[in-house]
C-alpha cells in the first residue's frame, strides 16, 4: 500500500476548537493516482499537508510504504510535493531549483547535475537550465516544479491544485501530461482538486470529502454512476435531486424509473444529471404524454456545442443540457421530458 | 549522510564546543585585560590564575568546586549524543545534562558573589565560603550557550517543538536572551523599590516611595502647588498623543488623498525622527523661544518685555514632542489610509452618499483602529521620552527625568529610582495591553493580493481646507525649527552675537597635524568614534536576533508559541529609561558584572532596539510566500538549510534595513544609555546633553548637524542599495505569462 490513513483527525488550536478532519480512513495503492476532491473548506488540503508532513495530525496514524510516518517531519519522509503556487525559488535558476533537493541531501555534485538534467528532460524542458523562474511561462514553471519534485524519486508525489493557475487550454494538456508521467513512472500520487472533471480525467481513485469526512471513495465510474449520497451526486455532476417513492421501481411524479441496483422500498431521492433528460416533442393545448413530464421552458442559452435549458415542471425547476443546438427553442414552449435511463442515480433519503 | 546522523554530529559539536569553553577559556569576566592577554593564564595555578583560569582550573585549584556542575552537565549530554539512542532516551539524557549544567552554574552564579555567599541565610546554613567568584566571562558564556542549545535539542527529541531541533534551540535561546537581558535586570531593579537602605524587604518601603505627594499630588488642580510626577507624565502623554494623532492624521489624509505632490517631502519628514537625535527639535525650539531666543529678543526689542523662561515646562515639552512624534503618527496613519479600500468608498458613493457623507460614515470609521493605535503609540513614546523633557522641561518633572535625577542627582537614591521606574513600567505595560486589545479586536484595513482597481476618494473640500490650514503651517514650522537647529551651530553665540563662525565645528571636530602625525584634536571625536563602533557592534546582533525572533513568530508552529510571542512583545514595551536603570542596577554584581564596560552599552543598544529588527523581519515575512519554505522542507532540506539557502537570500533587503535601522537608532538613543556611559565610553548623545547642560549650544548643535548629515548619508546610501534590490525582485517575481 502506498499511503494509508487510519482514523486521522486534525484540529487547529486548543481542544475546544472544531475538528477540521474528523477521523478519516483511506488507502492509496502503490503506483496509482488518487484524487482528493471536495468543495473549499472540506479539509482536503489539510489532508494532503498531513501526508506531506507539513501538518501534524491531532490523532490517528499515517503509514507510507509500510512505515509509520505520523510523527516524522517532511524532510524525513520520502515524499515530494508540487505546490499550487509552484513555490519556485526566485533567486535560483531552473537547474538550481531542480537540483536543490539533491544538494541539500548531500548527493555528489556531478550526480546531482546529471539527475537534474534527466529530470528536466523528462518534463520536456531541456535547454532551459539557466533561465530564472520569472523568465518562464506559467506552464513551464509548472513543469519545473514537477521536475524538482520528481528528481528525488519520491515514493509518494503530492499535487496541491496544480492546475488552478493555468488557463483552460494549458490545463488540459498539463493534466494529461501529469497522468501520462504518473503511469509511465508508476508513481504513487495524491492529488487535490476542487474540479470534478479534472478528477474524473486523471484518477484511478477519487475520494470525495465533505466537512472533514470522506463522503465516498471509489473509481471515477463508481462516483459518477453510483453516488452514495446526495452530496456526492450533486458534487460529481450538477445533479438535481427529486423526492420519489421506491417499490421495486422508483416513481418520480409521472415518471417511472428502473434503478440500476436494488432499492429498499420507501421514500428515496433521485439524482438526475442535466444530460440525462431527453427532450421530446412539443405538447400543445394542455395535452400530456404518459410516462413523460410536461415542462414549460423558462430560459435557454446557446453554448456552441450544446444548449442549457431551464424548465418549470410539477417536480419543480429542472435544468437540462441538450445537444440539439439547431432546434427552434422559444420561451413559454411546453415540452415532454423523459428519462431514458443513464445518468440517474437513486440514493436513500 | 542521513539527517539523524547529521543531527548527532551537530550535537556532538555543541558538546565539544562547551567542553572547550570549560577547559580552554578564562571563566570569569576580565576586568582589566583583553581575551588575548588572558589566554596564557588559563592554566595558571598561581594567584593570578584565580582571575584568568579556565573553569577546570578554577574548580580544581582555586577552590571553586561548584563549577564542576557545568562539566557534569556537559558530560551527561556527551553520553546522550555519543551513540544513536532511541529519541526519548536521548532527549531525556540531554534534558537532564543541560539542566544539571544550567541550574548548577546559574544557581551558584546567583548564590555566590565576590565575597562568598550572596545571601546571609545561605551562610548560616552552609557556613562561610573561603572564596567568592567574579562575574561570568568568555568561558561561562560559551558553556552556557552550548547548554542552552543542548536543552533545546533535548526538548525537541522529547517531542516538543514538533521535533525540530533548530526551532527548539532558537526558541530556548531567544527566551534565555530576553530573560537574561530584559526580564532579569528589570525585575531585579524593580524589586529594589521594596528594599530599604538596610536591605530589608517590606511593602511599606514601596508605599513610602510611591504613595507620596511628589508622585501623586494634585496640587495643580486644587490651585496650590504642583502636581505629582505621575500625573505630569500622564497629562503630557495624553496631550502629546492627542496632538500627534490629530496632526499625523491630517498630514496622512492630505498626502494620500489631497491630490497634491506632498508624498515625497512628507516621506523625508517621516524619516527625520529616525536620523535625528531626539532632542534636536528641543534645541531648535530653545533657539526660537528660549530666553536668548529670537521670539523673546523680538519682544524685548519691540515692547521692552523682559525675556523669561516661560517656554520651559509643559508647553515646551509638548511642542518638542509634537515635532518629534508626529512623523510616527503620520507613518502609522498613512499606512492605514492607504489600506482603506477605495471600492468601499465607491460603493458608498454609488449608494448616493455625498463625498462628505462618505468621509464621515465610511472612511473615518475604517480609520478608527489606526487612530487608536497611533494614539497609543504616541502615548507610549511620550511617556518613555527622556531627551526632550531633560532639555526643555524646566521645572516640569516627568517620570523619566525624575528616575534619572534619583540615580545621578545629589539624592543618589536607587530605591526611589526603582519605585519611579516601577510606576513608569506599570503605565507602559498597561498601555501595551490596551493596544494589543485594540489591534486584536478590529482591523478593517486589509490589503488583499487581488488588485483593487478603485480610485481613492478625493477629500471633501471642507476637510481638505482643515488639513491645509492646520498641517500646512505645521510643516513650515517644522522646517523652520530644523533650520534653526542647524543654523545654531554656525553662529558665535545665539541671541547675542550672530556672526557666522565655524569655530564650534573646530572645537568639536578639529584635526591637527603635529609631531605624531594627524591627531583628532576636537573634543567630540572620541565620543563619535565610540558611538560609531559600539553601534556597529550592536547592529548585526540586533538585526540577527530580531530577524530570528520574527521568523519564529511568522513561520513556525509549536506548542506555547502564543506565550512566547506575548512575552517577547511584552519585553519590548519596557521604556528605555527603565531598561537603562535596570542595567546599571542589575549588572554591577556577579554573575553578570558589566557596569562600566562597552559591552553593557552594546547589549543595551541591542535589546533596546530589538523591536526594530523584529518589525523589519515581520514585515518582510509577510511578503514572502510561505510555500517557498515548505517547498524547501519537502525537498528534504532541514530547517537550518532552508533558512540559509532560501529564506536569507530572499530576505536580504529586510536584513539590510534591520541593520541600518538598528545602527541608526543606536546612534541616536539617549534614554537607555545615559546611565551606562562612563568617561571611557562617552557617547555622542550624552556628550551633546552634557554640552547643553553647560549652556554650550553652539558645539551641541554643530555636533547634531554632523550626526544628521552622517546618518542621512548612511540611511540614504543603504536605502538606495535596498531600493534597487527590491526593484530587481519585483521584476523577477512577475510571471511573464
Amino acid at each position: 500500500m502506498g499511503i494509508q490513513f487510519k482514523q486521522v483527525t486534525k484540529r487547529y488550536g486548543g481542544t475546544d476548537s472544531p475538528l477540521v478532519v474528523q477521523g478519516i480512513d483511506f488507502a492509496v495503492p502503490k503506483g496509482s493516482l488518487t484524487t482528493i476532491l471536495g468543495p473549499s473548506g472540506c479539509g482536503k488540503t489539510t489532508t494532503l499537508r498531513m501526508i506531506a508532513g507539513l501538518e501534524a495530525p491531532t490523532g490517528g496514524q499515517i503509514v507510507i510504504d509500510g512505515v509509520d510516518v505520523t510523527h516524522l517531519g517532511p524532510s524525513e519522509r520520502n515524499v515530494s510535493m508540487v505546490f499550487q503556487s509552484y513555490a519556485l525559488f526566485p533567486h535560483m535558476n531552473v537547474i538550481g531549483n531542480v537540483r536543490y533537493g539533491l544538494d541539500v541531501s548531500g548527493v555528489h555534485k556531478t550526480e546531482a547535475l546529471e539527475r537534474a538534467h534527466k529530470s528536466l528532460a523528462l518534463v520536456g524542458l531541456a535547454g532551459y537550465e539557466e533561465r530564472l523562474p520569472s523568465e518562464l511561462s506559467g506552464g513551464q514553471q509548472q513543469r519545473v516544479a514537477l521536475a524538482r519534485a520528481l528528481v528525488l524519486e519520491p515514493s509518494v508525489l503530492l499535487f496541491d491544485e496544480p492546475l488552478s493557475n493555468l488557463d483552460a487550454r494549458l490545463r488540459r494538456s498539463m493534466r494529461d501530461e501529469i497522468r501520462h508521467l504518473q503511469q509511465r513512472l508508476g508513481l504513487t500520487v495524491a492529488y487535490v482538486t476542487h474540479d470534478q472533471s479534472e478528477a474524473l480525467a486523471v484518477s484511478d481513485q477519487i475520494i470525495v470529502m465533505e466537512a472533514g469526512r470522506i463522503a465516498q471513495a471509489g473509481t471515477p465510474q463508481d462516483l459518477y454512476e453510483r453516488p452514495a449520497s446526495a452530496f456526492v451526486a450533486g458534487f460529481m455532476g450538477e445533479a438535481v435531486l427529486f423526492d420519489g417513492l421506491a417499490d421495486g421501481s422508483v416513481q418520480l411524479g409521472p415518471l417511472r424509473l428502473l434503478p440500476r441496483h436494488a432499492v429498499a422500498p420507501g421514500a428515496v431521492r433521485a439524482a438526475v444529471r442535466p444530460e440525462a433528460w431527453l427532450v421530446g416533442r412539443e405538447l400543445l393545448g394542455g395535452e400530456s404524454l404518459p410516462g413523460s413530464l410536461s415542462a414549460e421552458l423558462k430560459q435557454w442559452s446557446y453554448l456552441g456545442s450544446f444548449v442549457e435549458l431551464s424548465f418549470d415542471t410539477e417536480l419543480g425547476p429542472v435544468f437540462v443540457v441538450s445537444p440539439e443546438v439547431e432546434r427552434d427553442w422559444h420561451i413559454g414552449q411546453v415540452l415532454a421530458l423523459s428519462l431514458p435511463g443513464r445518468g440517474v442515480s437513486v440514493v436513500a433519503v | 549522510m542521513n539527517p539523524a546522523l547529521r543531527l548527532r554530529r551537530a550535537l556532538q559539536g555543541w558538546v565539544v564546543f562547551g567542553l572547550l569553553g570549560f577547559v580552554l577559556l578564562p571563566w570569569y569576566f576580565l576586568q582589566q585585560m583583553s581575551l588575548a592577554e588572558a589566554m596564557p593564564g588559563i592554566w595558571a595555578v598561581t594567584e593570578a590564575g584565580a582571575e584568568t583560569g579556565s573553569a577546570w582550573v578554577q574548580a580544581a585549584q582555586h577552590g571553586r568546586p561548584w563549577l564542576w556542575s557545568g562539566l557534569a552537565g556537559l558530560l551527561v549530554c556527551g553520553l546522550a549524543v555519543v551513540r544513536a539512542w532511541p529519541a526519548r532516551m536521548q532527549g531525556g539524557l540531554l534534558l537532564l545534562g543541560s539542566l544539571i549544567g544550567l541550574l548548577g552554574l546559574m544557581g551558584s552564579g546567583f548564590a555566590i558573589g565576590a565575597t562568598g555567599w550572596s545571601f546571609a541565610s545561605l551562610e548560616t546554613v552552609w557556613g562561610a565560603l573561603p572564596t567568592g567568584q567574579y562575574g561570568m566571562g568568555w568561558g561561562a558564556a560559551v558553556v552556557l550557550l552550548s547548554l542552552v542549545v543542548l536543552l533545546g535539542a533535548g526538548l525537541a527529541r522529547l517531542g516538543a517543538f514538533r521535533g525540530d531541533v533548530f526551532v527548539a534551540a532558537a526558541v530556548v535561546g531567544c527566551t534565555a536572551l530576553l530573560a537574561l537581558f530584559v526580564v532579569y535586570p528589570v525585575l531585579r531593579s524593580l524589586v529594589a523599590a521594596w528594599v530599604d537602605d538596610a536591605g530589608a524587604y517590606a511593602w511599606a518601603h514601596l508605599l513610602e516611595r510611591v504613595a507620596t505627594e511628589r508622585v501623586w499630588g494634585l496640587g495643580c488642580v486644587q490651585g496650590a502647588g504642583r502636581c505629582g510626577v505621575a500625573w505630569n507624565t500622564l497629562w503630557l502623554a495624553l496631550i502629546t498623543a492627542t496632538g500627534t494623532t490629530v496632526m499625523g492624521t491630517l498630514l496622512a489624509l492630505w498626502a494620500e488623498r489631497g491630490g497634491t505632490r506632498l508624498a515625497k517631502p512628507l516621506n523625508i519628514l517621516a524619516m527625520l525622527p529616525i536620523i535625528t537625535p531626539p532632542f534636536v527639535v528641543g534645541l531648535g525650539l530653545i533657539l526660537l523661544f528660549g530666553r536668548a531666543g529670537l521670539f523673546n529678543q523680538g519682544l524685548e526689542w519691540a515692547l521692552g518685555i523682559e525675556p523669561g523662561r516661560w517656554f520651559y515646562g509643559v508647553l515646551g515639552i509638548w511642542l518638542a514632542q509634537m515635532f518629534a512624534f508626529t512623523p510616527i503618527a503620520f507613518m502609522i496613519m498613512r499606512g492605514v489610509v492607504q489600506g482603506v479600500s477605495p471600492s468601499m468608498e465607491e460603493a458608498a458613493q454609488t449608494l448616493r452618499a455625498s463625498r462628505m457623507q462618505t468621509f464621515w460614515t465610511v472612511t473615518l470609521p475604517l480609520l478608527k483602529p489606526g487612530l487608536a493605535n497611533a494614539f497609543l503609540v504616541g502615548f507610549i513614546e511620550s511617556m518613555a521620552d527622556f531627551g526632550n523633557p531633560i532639555i526643555v522641561g524646566g521645572q516640569y518633572a516627568v517620570l523619566s527625568t525624575e528616575i534619572f535625577f534619583a540615580i545621578v542627582g545629589a539624592a543618589l537614591d536607587p530605591g526611589m529610582a526603582a519605585a519611579l521606574a516601577l510606576v513608569l513600567t506599570v503605565f507602559a505595560l498597561a498601555v501595551f495591553l490596551v493596544q494589543r486589545r485594540v489591534l486584536a479586536g478590529s482591523s478593517f484595513t486589509t490589503v488583499s493580493g487581488k488588485g483593487d482597481a478603485g480610485v481613492a476618494l478625493a477629500l471633501p473640500p471642507a476637510v481638505l481646507r482643515v488639513c491645509r490650514s492646520v498641517a500646512g503651517p505645521w510643516l513650515v514650522f517644522t522646517v523652520v525649527v530644523y533650520l534653526f537647529a542647524l543654523a545654531g551651530g554656525f553662529v558665535q553665540t545665539w541671541g547675542r552675537d550672530f556672526t557666522f563662525t565655524l569655530g564650534h565645528f573646530k572645537t568639536a571636530f578639529d584635526v591637527q597635524y603635529g609631531e605624531f602625525g594627524w591627531v583628532f584634536a576636537g573634543t567630540a571625536w572620541k565620543s563619535l568614534f565610540t558611538t560609531l563602533s559600539l553601534s556597529a557592534m550592536a547592529a548585526p546582533l540586533c538585526a540577527g536576533v530580531g530577524l530570528l525572533i520574527a521568523w519564529l513568530l511568522a513561520r513556525t508552529e509549536f506548542r506555547g508559541k502564543a506565550a512566547f510571542e506575548f512575552s517577547a512583545l511584552l519585553t519590548f514595551a519596557v521604556p528605555g529609561t527603565v531598561l537603562g536603570v535596570s542595567y546599571i542596577l542589575a549588572f554591577n554584581v556577579p554573575p553578570v558584572e558589566l557596569t562600566g564596560t562597552g559591552l553593557v552599552i552594546v547589549l543595551c543598544f541591542v535589546f533596546r532596539n530589538l523591536p526594530v529588527g523584529v518589525r523589519a523581519g515581520t514585515a518582510a515575512f509577510k511578503q514572502l510566500d510561505r510555500s517557498l519554505d515548505e517547498a524547501s522542507q519537502m525537498l528534504r532540506a532541514s530547517t537550518l538549510t532552508t533558512l540559509r539557502r532560501v529564506v536569507l537570500p530572499l530576505l536580504k533587503p529586510a536584513l539590510v534595513a534591520a541593520l541600518v535601522y538598528s545602527f541608526v537608532r543606536s546612534m541616536t538613543t539617549v534614554s537607555a544609555v545615559i546611565f551606562l556611559v562612563t568617561a571611557q565610553y562617552e557617547l555622542a548623545t550624552t556628550y551633546i546633553i552634557g554640552r547643553v547642560g553647560n549652556g554650550d549650544y553652539g558645539v551641541a548643535l554643530a555636533y547634531c548637524t554632523v550626526l544628521m548629515v552622517l546618518m542621512s548619508a548612511i540611511t540614504w546610501g543603504i536605502q538606495k542599495l535596498v531600493g534597487q534590490r527590491q526593484l530587481g525582485r519585483r521584476a523577477t517575481a512577475t510571471p511573464t505569462a
